[in-house]
This record gives C-alpha cells, structure tokens and sequence, in this order.
C-alpha cells in the first residue's frame, strides 16, 4: 500500500466510519469502486469523510475550478401523454393550463432575451400528441437560425423515441434528421431510476431502462454528446440507486458519451406522491459524493441549484460537483413541483457563489470550453 | 502552512487559540477540514449522537421602536406608520401563550422595539401576567430592551434585572448583540447600547443566577477580524460567569433593510459557524440558524458544530420582515435531525433533556 501525502493521512484518520477508509484508498489506488462500495457510501453518516473523499477526487479532475453556463431553458409543451406519477408539470390537453407554443412563440421568447449572451438552449417538453414532427424539425432550425452562437441541448431520449415513432423513421434515421436539423446534445433526463420495479410503479406509459440506454447508445455512436441524470427521492432503494450509477458507468465505458452526471432531487407537491417528503441536505450531498465516487469515467457532476437550492449547491462545489450548471432563465418544471430555489440567477449571483465557496469561477459553453 | 497546522494541531488537543490564530485558521483551513475539526470539538464536548431543539413561540410585544436599526426590517418608528405600530393586547398575549402551550411549547421568547412610552410597570405587569396564567419559561428582553428600560427609568442595570426577574423573567436572549464592536454599531445601530454595556447586562443578569445565550449577526459592515474580536469578547465575560448555555450566529438579511450588501453565502455562513465551535471553547452549545439558513444549510450545520436546532419557532416575524420565510413544525425538524444520523431530543431553555 502507498503511504499517503500527510494532508490526505489526516483526512483519512478522521473518518468517523472506518468502512470508507478502504473505499478511499482503492480510489486514490485507482481502482473502480464496486456495488458494495457504493452502497456503503449512501449508508454511511459520516458526510465529511465521504466530502473529503469526493473532493479529492473533484480537485484532481478539476482542481479550483467550477463551471457555469449562460442557459436559457424553453419547454415548449406542458401537455403529455405519459402522465408519470412523479410529475407537477403535466397536463392533459383539455387541461386547465396545457400549453404549446407556436415557432413564433419560440421564436419570440428568444428574441425577448437575444440581448443576453446565451450559450446554450435546454430544449425539453412533454409528449404531445398534436405536435407533428415536422415541428421539431423547424424548432431546431428556428432556434438555430434567431441564436446561431449558442448550442442546442435537446430533448431526453423518451422524446427521441416518440419522434421516431412519429416520423415512423428509425432511431438512427431520426437522430440524423434532428442533428441536420440543428440539435448538438441532449440533456440527460427521462432515465429517472433504470429500473423496471420503479418503472411499473411510477412512470409505465413512459420508455423503460432498456429502451433509455438503448435510445443513449445510438445518440452517443451519432456523435452526440448527452448528460445522464437520476431522480432520488421518492420510492428508490439504496441498492437500486447504486445500480443505476453501475449502468451509466458501463454504457460510458463502451461508448464515452456522456458529458456531466446530474442528481435530480425529487420535488413532490402537486404529484401524485405528494405524500413523499422532500430530500433533506443529507440525501442530496450524498447524491453528489456518490456520484463523484462510482462514476469513476464521468468528467462532471453537476450540482443542480433549482432542484437543492442555490445555498446548498454552493456547498456541493466541496462534495464532489465541478459544475452548477446555469443561469436558467425561466425554470417551470420544478417550479410546479413546490421548488423554493430563483426561476433564474444572474451570472453576477453565480459568480458570487462560486467565488465564495473557494472556487474559481469558469464560465463554460455546452462543451465545458472556457468562455473568454 | 506549518503555522495553519500548529494552529489545527492546537485545536485538536483542546487548547485555546487567539485572535489571530483564529483568523488564521478561518482563512486558509480547507471547508472540509474546519467541518471535521469542528465536529470534532462537538463531540469530544457532546458525545452522544443526539441534536436538541426547543419548542417556543417569539412574542414581540411591540414593533414600536426609537432605535431605528439600519439592518432592520421589523421596526416602526415612535409616531409614525399609520397604524402599523402596535403594543400587543393581553387577549393576542394570552391567546398565543395558550397555543404554545398546546403545541408542546415549553417557553416564549419574549421580545420587541424600545418603545419611548414603556416603562418598567409595563414590563412588570406584562411578565406577572404571564406568571399568574401560564406556567411557562420567560426567555426575555434582550440586552438593549434591558439596558434602555433602565435608562428609561433611571434605574441601574442591576436593579432592573432584579426588579424583572422578581416579576417573573427567567432567562435572557442574546440578541441585540450585532457585533460587539463599537465602530461597527456606530455604523449599523447607533442608538442601541454600546458593546460594553451589553457585556455588562449579561453579567449582571449571570450575577444575578439568569442564564443567557448569546448571538452574532454577521455580514453587514463588519471586518473579519470583527467577528473574532465579537467571540473573544463573549468567551472572555464566559470564562468570568459561565453563564452563557449557547451561541447562536446568524447572517444579516439584507432585504428591506438601507444596509445594501450581498447576503452572505451558505459556506460563509457555515464557515463562521465551525470557526465558532473552535473559538468558543467554554461554551457548551452552538445553534445552527435555519431561520436564516434555511432547512437544508441548518441540517449541513449539525456537521460543522453545531448541536442545536434552536426553536421550532410557531411564529417569527423579525427575521420574515426582511424577506426570509423559512418555516419548519416540529414534525420536520426531528426529521431533519434523524436523517442526518442523529436522535432529535426537545430541551427547555438550560439545555435540559425533556
């Protein structure tokens, strides 16, 4: 065994469970963390030895440094056909409520802000029947056209597959026709928990863990980069947590196509799992050191402000998180799920924090490329 | 660094570090590495894996106040505000005690403005009825209520003390303290009592057999070396009476206050707060704040020294003023407390387990 620099000697001697002293040593090894790892670290109660841990590795990745985005979200349509379980933000389409906006509207809620330098259009919405794919095609090249500088990030892979149904195209044909069309990555949302148990139970009329990695895989060999997300909160176990960062560690390995892990706190009011409290500190620092730990072949993990609050992402930045993702502008999806956070943050607030927090603020486009 | 590590070293085996080693530490220790020292103090001074909290009710029996804070929001100056200045009513009083009774409330906190028209009668009839109804703990008048109904009827610090605790008054809250340095509440309260005489109040009242917590609100005008200066103080009139059970520090809020500045941050807060833990060697209890901080920053404090929740606070209004509007029942902060690994057990005002 290596002897340990004295500042990471006494880190280690510190731990209150002597359980992640061996799981820290295999990571400063090198050596991948297994199930059994990952389990004890979403047991363990001592949240400063696995922040140490995570910061660790967080710093060598990235050493001072935490990222930012200039981002504006736009989710064209509230109406779904899905209607999972764990949703605020649906409506059917006779629905008090149910929305969809027309290209002009796209094309006006992005020239309302065109002043402000946006890097990057997150692009996601509902299943909506009405909407052709022909649609889809002209709201990537009308957001192409009115924001040419900036990248567009749309669309989880349940959407990717209810286009491909609706054009009646295959995957690959159907990703080919969304990249000419301008898409240049996509978020990582819609795997919610890989996991058929959770998938009966909470979402069945969406795609299943199969389909997920599936639909990522053809985007990754497509050359599209993605995120990977996971919503913890609600009727997971520990284990099938772990299980799902095992996944995401393995499709990465065989294909390198994810850009940055996002733990997604879940937000019950206005669900039908109302009844589900929300995460505490704890659950969400712990979401993020894990993240940082297991998924060894991932280059970011993001701290999601809107889902834990602006306070305790700032606090993330030392638990394993390099990126706090972006300004927003206008979130509405977890906004209806009871969310507490800003609907958006200036750069101004995001860099306060960062700086704050000990860090060096870098903003960064889609790509993690420093913005000059 | 070798200095940072004889600094760590020293906090480590218990000894007391000053001024400027605190500053030392508080600027150049790693986040995480103040968190463990910190935790560490807290549970070499509290080995338990358990978290306390009080059940009580903020009263603030008047918003009237001539001592026109520039930090506060809460405030209406002595003949002005068009009925929005109130003196509270033994009805609204009695109701409210009444409530927290029923909620499993163990004490009220008692506090409001320096109302020019108040002399010591009210206050004396104000706590006898309290007593005479309500068996109930009176955690009450902070220093600058203490100190201003004294001047207000020529009476010393000493005699009032006596005279209110004969009426009825149990223990005193440790507001009011801002930061205990004179040029600082020369800029930020000038009207309230100087950082001496709020020093003299809590040792008159400990003299006396009262206990008091003591508080810091921070991020304001104040230096960094204020906020050592402010501990140094209250550790130095601890060490004389032991009569502090807690400190509490808390972060300024800016809104609807004519201080504009930046609200500090979760991790400057939680820095402030280890940094508390590790100063403030002779007192046994540190709070974590989630009036201000919020739920999920006060539960991340019980990693950086805190032992405390402070109160499920059925009503607060000083702090909401300012734009802050964190609630929490009972049910959710034992929640709080359990998923962070630790068992919630509701205390009375010394720190005693119910």
């Amino acid at each position: 065994m290596k002897k340990l620099p004295p500042e990471l000697d006494m880190s280690v001697s510190t731990f209150t469970d002597k359980r992640l002293k061996s799981i820290f040593l295999n990571v400063l090894n090198g050596s991948r963390l297994s199930r059994e790892d990952g389990i004890c670290i979403y047991e363990t109660h001592d949240l400063i030895g696995l922040g140490q841990m995570a910061n660790h590795v967080r710093r060598s990745l990235h050493g001072n440094k935490a990222f930012y985005i200039y981002n504006q979200h736009l989710n064209y349509t509230n109406i779904c056909k899905n209607r999972c379980r764990f949703c605020a933000y649906a409506r059917d389409r006779k629905e008090k409520g149910a929305y969809a906006w027309s290209i002009e509207e796209i094309e006006k809620r992005l020239l309302d802000r065109i002043d402000e330098p946006v890097k990057e259009l997150h692009i996601v919405g509902g299943l909506n029947v009405d909407l052709k794919f022909e649609y889809f095609i002209d709201l990537l090249k009308t957001v192409k056209r009115v924001r040419p500088e900036a990248t567009i990030k749309a669309f989880t892979s349940v959407e990717i597959d209810y286009l491909s149904n609706l054009a009646g195209l295959s995957l690959e044909e159907t990703i080919q026709r969304l990249k000419d069309a301008g898409l240049e990555m996509m978020p990582g949302g819609g795997a919610e928990v890989l996991n058929s148990r959770i998938h009966k139970e909470l979402f069945p009329k969406k795609i299943g863990h199969e389909r997920w990695l599936e639909i990522v895989r053809a985007v990754h060999q497509a050359g599209i980069k993605t995120n990977a997300t996971m919503l913890y909160g609600h009727i997971e176990t520990i284990e099938e947590r772990v299980d799902h960062l095992v996944t995401l560690r393995e499709l990465q390995d065989e294909t390198g196509g994810f850009s940055a892990f996002i733990p997604l706190a879940f937000h019950s009011e206005n669900t039908q799992l109302s009844h589900i409290p929300p995460t505490t500190a704890m659950d969400d620092l712990k979401n993020v050191a894990a993240a940082r730990l297991m998924l060894d072949n991932f280059d970011h993990i993001k701290a999601y402000w809107v889902m834990i609050g602006e306070k305790l992402a700032q606090v993330a930045l030392s638990f394993g998180a390099d990126d706090l993702d972006g300004t927003i502008i206008e979130e509405r999806i977890t906004h209806m799920a009871g969310a507490k956070s800003a609907i958006g943050l200036t750069k101004d607030q995001m860099v306060n924090m960062i700086t704050k927090a000990g860090f060096v603020p870098v903003e960064r486009d889609s790509f993690y490329h420093p913005i000059n | 660094m070798d200095k940072l590590n004889n600094i760590i070293e020293k906090v480590r085996e218990h000894q007391r570090i000053d001024i400027d080693e605190g500053l030392a530490l508080f600027r150049q220790a790693d986040f995480l590495t103040l968190a463990r020292l910190a935790d560490q103090k807290r549970f070499h001074l509290h080995p338990d894996k358990m978290v306390t909290y009080v059940v009580d009710r903020n009263i603030n029996y008047t918003n009237i106040c001539a001592s026109g804070c520039r930090f506060c929001a809460f405030f209406v100056p002595p003949n002005q505000g068009q009925g929005r200045g109130y003196i509270i009513s033994k009805q609204d009083l009695f109701d409210k005690i009444q409530e927290t009774i029923d909620l499993g409330g163990t004490q009220i906190l008692l506090q409001g403005g320096m109302h020019p028209d108040l002399g010591i009668d009210y206050y004396v009839d104000l706590l006898g009825y309290i007593k005479e109804n309500f068996d109930i703990h009176i955690h009450g008048f902070s220093p600058p209520e203490i100190d201003f109904i004294a001047k207000k009827s020529s009476l010393s610090i000493s005699e009032t003390l006596s005279i209110l605790k004969k009426a009825g008054l149990d223990s005193i809250p440790g507001g009011g303290a801002e930061i205990l340095c004179d040029d600082v509440r020369q800029k930020v309260s000038p009207n309230k009592c100087s950082s001496a005489e709020w020093l003299e109040v809590m040792r008159q009242a400990h003299g006396l057999g009262m206990r008091s917590s003591a508080t810091m609100m921070f991020g304001h005008l104040e230096k960094e070396f204020h906020v050592f200066e402010h501990m140094d103080k209250i550790r130095t009139l601890q060490d004389e009476t032991h009569g502090f059970t807690a400190f509490i520090p808390w972060t300024f809020q800016p809104d609807n206050t004519k201080i504009s500045v930046k609200k500090k941050t979760g991790v400057e807060y939680l820095r402030i707060l280890a940094m508390s833990r590790l100063f403030l060697d002779n007192i046994d209890n540190i709070q974590a704040s989630w009036v201000t901080q919020g739920d999920k920053i006060a539960q991340t404090a019980l990693f950086f020294g805190a032992n405390d929740m402070g109160s499920t606070m059925i009503e607060e209004n000083v702090v909401a003023s300012a734009g802050v509007d964190f609630m929490l029942s009972k049910e959710e902060l034992t929640r709080l407390i359990t998923m962070a690994g630790f068992e919630p057990r509701q205390r009375d005002c010394y720190y005693h387990l119910l």
